[in-house]
């Protein structure tokens, strides 16, 4: 059977357009894995290893739109000179380029807490660290799903 | 398959048995050939308050034939569970007797025999005389009348209107408040004016402005009924945005949101609120363990996977209402309340037997007036079916096959693809096959059939995240539909495994080959929830199809082997 051409006719969908398709036809890039954000994560504290605890991270379980994930962090602490936040680094471990934010916080801040978007290329892992001003690490992790959608009831 | 002489014997059989079931015990009277509107109506009526319940109506106007799924499986915790219960197994739950009324109404049994006894459900007319009913006995200041959404959406009429033929139904009917799901596939400018105009509300705390995150609609509305505050929370379908095509809401952003749900009541509670409502449209799974943490919700009135549930479940101390589709049922829910607080309640789902209640004169002449100007299009008659048309099945259904053949051939495609929506009227063997029919199963407002190419891979990777949006053990990761209707490919399901790993044997069909993970095959498919799709809307590829065939007649399908179960 001679199939007709795709892209001859006028009414062939044009590409990249179908939603329920698009993310499965999207060319395969090179991804960072968890061994990739371990190894910033080593760089970064060495073997110091960070406890759960204190940190908010607020993502969505399913993402409406890959394109522009909500995400929100929120460290708990007194924000005093004594006790503060130092800096906050957050990454998506199925992304082409892990990273995907660093914050630094100095007392004046007041509130440790951020709020941003990022694009996620796939389902992964979203990791927070949050760094204390005595040196101590908290971390959280939270999986977000990207689905290609469709087919609702 | 039962004779009609063989269906009245096995009726008068099983009158002995004593129903537990919501509905009442209508075998016997339905064995006397004597299945009347007061019998369908009789409840004992309990307290001050009743609420009323349609949901999923898909905006069918008139009576339509409508067959459960006989395949509809939970995963998980929820396996085997209703509503994951189909035919006997459904039965045996709610001690319902085979070839009854309520079996037909509530299962897929031996469906066109008993369909030919016991005629088409639903019409908003005979909706709408057993609405007055229940207020001219109860009084209508004791009812409260909620819609759980999916009510603009799934006829011609509705599509040529923009939902405005039901809108103006359900506001004659005095709908206090209600949901939406496919409402919004209006797009966001179309939902707001018409929200505007109408006397009913729109509730949904989960809709945000993705700018500002402000709400878009009402969260609640306390209503007084029978001297009782009753708040109503009103959930939207949270998956929106992923299930339908975002571009149509661009700036809405839904979700669960369980934390701000948890303040609606709260802030309820607060307000003086006897009773809270959750007039809910996220599936039945996702509500059943939403309102297990979500604290101090009374009853949760569920939509969106289109079960319909001959008695409540309780979940801690919330009770759930599932009222079915299509306009088959009217969900009546008799509320003691004493102290500010639910001290008893009562349940029926009452069956809409066409037959049996007659209908409302004021609403029939609504329905007809609505209907005239597109005689043109309902009537005209494109073939006849010799099978069994129908929907319903978490794999495939004898409508979405034929849909699935249409496009292959007039698409010229090696495969096809049809979303597993679970709207969509039966067609009984012998059946005209009407345009009215084939838009019931079709109508929506992006319904370009598409013709493009896909690997193997790519079409095993989208039958993976289609799954699991299906059977992920987790409800809040299910978006409530079916799997997509497959044509020219068949392959194995197992549900209890995860993502990547459920599909397997994927065989080319005509080729009777395995599907070649590296070569690009032409698939066509519609209901792409991508922007500016091109093709003729799905109606034309089926009408032009079906006109060619004249006799549609469907093999049985078996391409899809099910494991896991």
């Amino acid at each position: 059977m001679a199939l007709r051409t795709i892209g001859s006719r006028r009414d062939t969908l044009k590409a990249g357009a179908i939603g329920a398709v698009a993310l499965a036809l999207a060319p395969r890039l090179a991804h960072a894995d968890a061994a990739a954000v371990e190894a910033e994560i080593k760089k970064l504290y060495g073997d110091k290893k960070g406890a759960e605890g204190k940190v908010k991270l607020d993502v969505p379980q399913i993402a409406e739109n890959g394109l522009v994930v909500p995400i929100n962090i929120e460290i708990e602490s007194p924000m005093t000179d004594k006790d503060f936040v130092k800096s906050v680094h957050v990454w998506a471990d199925g992304n082409p380029s892990p990273g995907v934010l660093s914050y630094t916080f100095t007392p004046e801040a007041g509130k440790a807490s951020a709020s941003a978007r990022m694009r996620l290329a796939t389902t992964q892992n979203i990791i927070c660290i949050a760094e204390m001003s005595d040196g101590k690490l908290f971390t959280a992790k939270s999986q977000v799903k990207v689905t290609i959608g469709g087919c609702g009831g | 398959m039962i004779s009609r002489r063989e269906f009245l014997q096995a009726s008068a059989a099983a009158s002995a048995i004593v129903t537990a079931s919501g509905l009442g015990s209508l075998g016997r009277l339905a064995a006397q050939q004597k299945l009347s509107e007061a019998d369908l109506l009789k409840f004992d009526p309990l307290g001050t308050v009743t609420l009323l319940h349609v949901t999923d109506i898909h905006a069918q106007l008139v009576p339509v034939y409508f067959r459960e799924p006989s395949i509809n499986l939970g995963v998980g915790e929820v396996k085997g569970l209703p509503p994951h219960l189909t035919d006997a197994e459904f039965r045996a739950h709610f001690k319902i007797a085979a070839g009854t009324a309520e079996a037909h109404a509530l299962t897929s049994e031996d469906f066109v025999s008993l369909a030919k006894n016991y005629g088409r459900m639903g019409g908003m007319d005979r909706i709408a005389r057993v609405i007055s009913a229940i207020r001219a006995e109860r009084g209508a200041d004791k009812v409260l009348l909620l819609d759980g959404g999916d009510t603009w959406q799934g006829s011609w009429t509705s599509l040529q209107t923009k939902g405005q033929d039901m809108i103006d139904v359900m506001s004659a009917l005095k709908v206090d408040a209600m949901v939406g799901h496919w409402e919004f596939t209006y797009g966001a400018e179309r939902v707001q004016e018409a929200v505007k105009a109408m006397p009913i509300a729109f509730l949904g705390q989960n809709v945000r402005d993705n700018e500002w995150q402000e709400p878009v609609f009402e969260g609640r509305k306390v209503f007084e009924r029978g001297g009782a505050k009753i708040a109503v929370v009103g959930q939207a379908f949270p998956r929106q945005p992923i299930s339908n095509p975002r571009w149509m809401v661009p700036k809405w952003e839904f979700g669960l949101r369980e934390e701000e749900l948890q303040k609606q009541v709260e802030d309820a509670r607060a307000e003086g609120a006897d009773i809270v409502v959750l007039l809910s449209h996220n599936g039945y799974d996702v509500d059943r363990k939403l309102v297990s943490r979500v604290k101090g919700i009374d009853i949760a009135l569920t939509a969106h996977t289109h079960d319909a549930m001959p008695g409540v479940v309780k979940v801690g101390e919330t009770i759930i209402v599932a009222s079915g589709s299509h306009g088959k049922f009217v969900s009546r829910l008799d509320l003691d309340v004493k102290d500010k607080k639910l001290a008893g309640f009562r349940y029926k789902l009452i069956p809409i037997f066409s037959d049996a209640i007659t209908p409302d004169p004021d609403m029939k002449a609504m329905v007809e007036k609505i209907r005239a100007p597109f005689a043109k299009d309902l009537d005209r008659v494109i073939g006849q079916t010799d099978s069994f048309l129908y929907r319903r099945g978490n794999f495939n259904g004898t409508f979405d096959d034929l849909i699935c053949q249409a496009m292959l051939k007039e698409r010229d495609a090696e495969i096809a693809l049809s979303p597993g929506f679970r709207w969509g009227a039966s067609l009984l063997p012998g059946d005209k096959i009407t345009f009215d029919a084939l838009a019931n199963a079709t109508a929506m407002t992006y319904p370009n059939c598409y013709r493009t190419e896909m690997t193997g891979k790519q079409i095993k990777d989208m039958l993976e995240d289609v799954a699991d949006n299906i059977f992920h053990p987790d409800p809040y990761f299910q978006g409530g539909g079916d799997m997509v209707r497959v044509g020219g490919v068949g392959y194995t399901i197992d549900v209890s495994k995860e993502i990547g790993s459920r599909i397997s044997g994927l065989t080319d069909l005509k080729r009777n080959a395995p599907l070649d993970a590296d070569r690009k095959y032409v698939v066509a498919g519609w209901a792409s929830v991508g922007e500016n799709v091109q093709g003729p809307p799905i109606w034309e590829v089926v009408e032009k199809y079906v006109a060619g065939v004249k006799n549609v007649k469907l093999e049985a399908n078996d391409a899809v082997k099910v494991l896991g179960a």
